[in-house]
């Protein structure tokens, strides 16, 4: 077994930091402030390589994989978890187009993504629910030579910085019934809907897409008619997933970084309170979940480079992941005292992104369900 | 323009500092356990080679004399998109004072052959001489210039270059072959792209022993230093503290004198 990176990995993860310390913290003030995806950082993103990550280089991407994709998402949010928050949903619809398009949609559609002329989007969410998939009303309809969709998803990442939008809708009743499209904005009755204010991830773009009347070329299903849960439930699975849990590693990252500075720093009773065993635990506590966190979201993408199965990993990288970047950024904001609700210090902020990630890409408790499932699998009496 | 050298040196960390230690007998830095970097400023010298490859398809070759274990940096370097490395490395070179450094990098890069630019830092983080370009331009017989700040490329193939002095810059115009030490002022480094990092994983990296370079070992490494280092000591970070006494209005007012004194207000 080994554990270390590569050469390779090594010297991308210090290429994206570098890029990372320097490029992001200037925005950093106008997205908390605004809401808004820094999109002129598309360019220099897609220049490093980060957009078409996992983009195949025959589409004018990198190829990387997902190994590479976590360290790279993991970095960036280590600075500002918003940015790969937009990234890793952008990745989703790289992996859903080259997964399920033909070869003509690929040709299409995946190099302005991965050149970072657009952001990518998929739409399941609606506002009755995202985790209840086949509850989705939402509906489309052939006519002619033209689908006609009809709906609203919300909660839509990218949604109103992109040009396009995987959608998924239902073209029948039941599991087999929902299906994937490719839906420009400039396709008649598309457009952007209300933009949402979080309280986290504030820089992440996100918001509502409503369909009245839409018109799609027939040639624009993404997969098979009927094939659209599994569009929905392999990207999620495969790349949503990991791709959130990436980003809140980024969290618990900086919340060690972060938690571990102001504790040496700061005096009380003559020494620095990390001398105090209560903090020092916290310190010991966040450091431990680092690992554990990392273990399990490397393990996950390192299962889908080799293309094994890695449903249940990547659901348990993204639930425990997510919920330890809570607890740990709740820690780092104590070990702050009172600077740790103040605006100025980071804490804060992490705090509040931590919470976004747990119910974004699928819900912890939707990750605990697939794995009561795994565990239980050996159990499962016969019918 | 056809070929670009840059000299590139793997420094330890800055961000490793606190751990460096001093041998108290050899008066050198130990090194072992600290990570190495590229120095940074041979990155605005290797941006400075990367422009001219845009521009004119030069080749860009890294030259660096180096343990053997540099090789992780020098492959770094070329993911920033240099074409080939070549790394000196031996035995004899080691203890090398900055005379036999660039001695050393001067017959590197005789063995390379034809250049039209080299490109330096001006100065390296851990020795901070500035010494070393200098020397080099010496014994390869071609003019030198440091500070560089600023460079563009006039018509006729000259190049035009601001040289930083201390109070203000000075133009000059300089054909090549020519040896530069640039400042970080120069220019912003380009970040290592994905696409570069697997690109420069098939580049190679040359390493050559004085076997190849084949330098008179009196010239070279310890025996061909003159420079002997008396002592060396770890200067204590401290801050010198002053008591003022009085009143309060008198405190103040020294204060503000002192204040004025320092030139601050």
């Amino acid at each position: 077994m080994d554990f270390l990176l590569s050469q390779r990995e090594e010297l991308l993860r210090k290429s994206v930091r570098e890029f990372a310390e320097s490029e992001l913290p200037p925005k950093i003030e106008t997205m908390e402030k605004t809401g808004e995806f820094p999109i002129e950082l598309l360019e220099s993103m897609a220049k490093l390589g980060i957009t078409g990550i996992i983009a195949p280089p025959e589409y004018g991407g990198v190829g990387l994989g997902y190994l590479a994709r976590t360290i790279a998402l993991e970095e960036l949010g280590r600075v500002c978890a918003a940015i790969p928050m937009g990234m890793q949903v952008h990745h989703m619809a790289i992996a859903a187009l080259n997964d399920f398009g033909t070869d003509e949609q690929k040709q299409k559609y995946i190099p302005p993504l991965a050149k970072g002329d657009t952001m990518g989007v998929v739409a399941v969410t609606e506002p009755s629910g995202g985790s209840d998939v086949l509850g989705m009303q939402a509906t489309a309809e052939l006519k002619g030579d033209k689908w006609i969709l009809n709906g609203r998803k919300c909660f839509i990442t990218n949604s109103h910085t992109s040009d396009f939008w995987i959608v998924i809708a239902k073209t029948a009743e039941g599991a087999k019934g929902l299906s994937a499209f490719i839906v420009e904005k400039d396709h008649p009755g598309a457009k952007t809907g209300r933009v949402e204010h979080k309280i986290g991830l504030r820089g992440a773009n996100t918001g509502e897409l409503v369909f009245d009347n839409c018109e799609i070329p027939k040639e624009n299903i993404l997969g098979q008619e009927g094939g659209g849960l599994a569009v929905a439930l392999k990207t999620v699975s495969e790349s949503g997933r990991t791709g959130m849990a990436a980003t809140a590693l980024g969290i618990v990252n900086a919340c060690l970084e972060e938690a571990a500075r102001f504790a040496s720093e700061r005096v009380l009773y003559g020494k620095p309170i990390s001398s105090l065993q209560a903090i020092s635990f916290y310190l010991a506590e966040i450091y431990t979940e680092l690992d554990i966190c990392r273990l399990l979201c490397y393990r996950a993408s390192w299962m889908k480079d080799q293309n094994m199965r890695c449903d249940t990993e990547n659901a348990m990288a993204k639930s425990y992941t997510c919920d330890a970047a809570v607890r740990c950024a709740r820690k780092a904001v104590e070990i702050h005292g009172a600077y740790g609700i103040l605006q100025e210090y980071k804490v804060q902020r992490l705090l509040r992104d931590a919470m976004v990630t747990v119910s974004a890409g699928g819900t912890g408790e939707i990750g605990k369900v697939v794995l009561a499932r795994a565990a239980l699998a050996p159990y499962r009496k016969k019918k | 323009m056809k070929r670009m050298i840059v000299c590139v040196k793997p420094v330890p960390d800055p961000n490793a500092w606190d751990r460096l230690q001093m041998d108290p007998v050899s008066k050198t830095l130990i090194r072992e356990g600290i990570p190495s970097v590229i120095n940074p400023l041979d990155k605005h010298a290797v941006e400075a080679a990367l422009e001219m490859k845009d521009l004119f398809g030069a080749e860009v070759i890294l030259l660096s004399m180096a343990p053997f274990d540099a090789q992780p940096v020098l492959r770094e370097v070329l993911g920033m998109g240099a074409d080939r490395a070549f790394l000196l490395s031996d035995k004899a070179f080691a203890g090398s004072d900055t005379l036999a450094t660039a001695r050393i990098l001067a017959q590197g890069i005789r063995n390379i052959g034809e250049f039209d630019l080299i490109f330096c830092g001006n100065f390296t983080l851990d020795g901070s001489t500035a010494q070393v370009p200098s020397q080099v331009a010496e014994f390869l017989d071609i003019p030198n210039v440091m500070h560089v700040c600023d460079m563009s490329i006039l018509k006729t193939e000259s190049l035009l270059l601001t040289q930083k002095i201390e109070q203000g810059t000075v133009k000059l115009e300089a054909e090549p072959p020519l040896l530069l030490s640039f400042t970080k002022e120069a220019n912003k480094p380009r970040y290592i792209s994905f696409m570069e990092i697997l690109a420069a994983e098939k580049r190679k990296i040359n390493i050559w022993d004085n076997a190849i370079l084949n330098i008179d070992e009196t010239l070279i490494g310890l025996k061909g230093s003159p420079t002997q280092m008396a002592d060396l000591l770890l200067q204590p970070k401290q801050r010198k503290g002053i008591r003022l006494t009085g009143n309060p209005e008198e405190i103040a007012r020294k204060l503000a004198d002192k204040i004025h004194q320092l030139g601050i207000i």
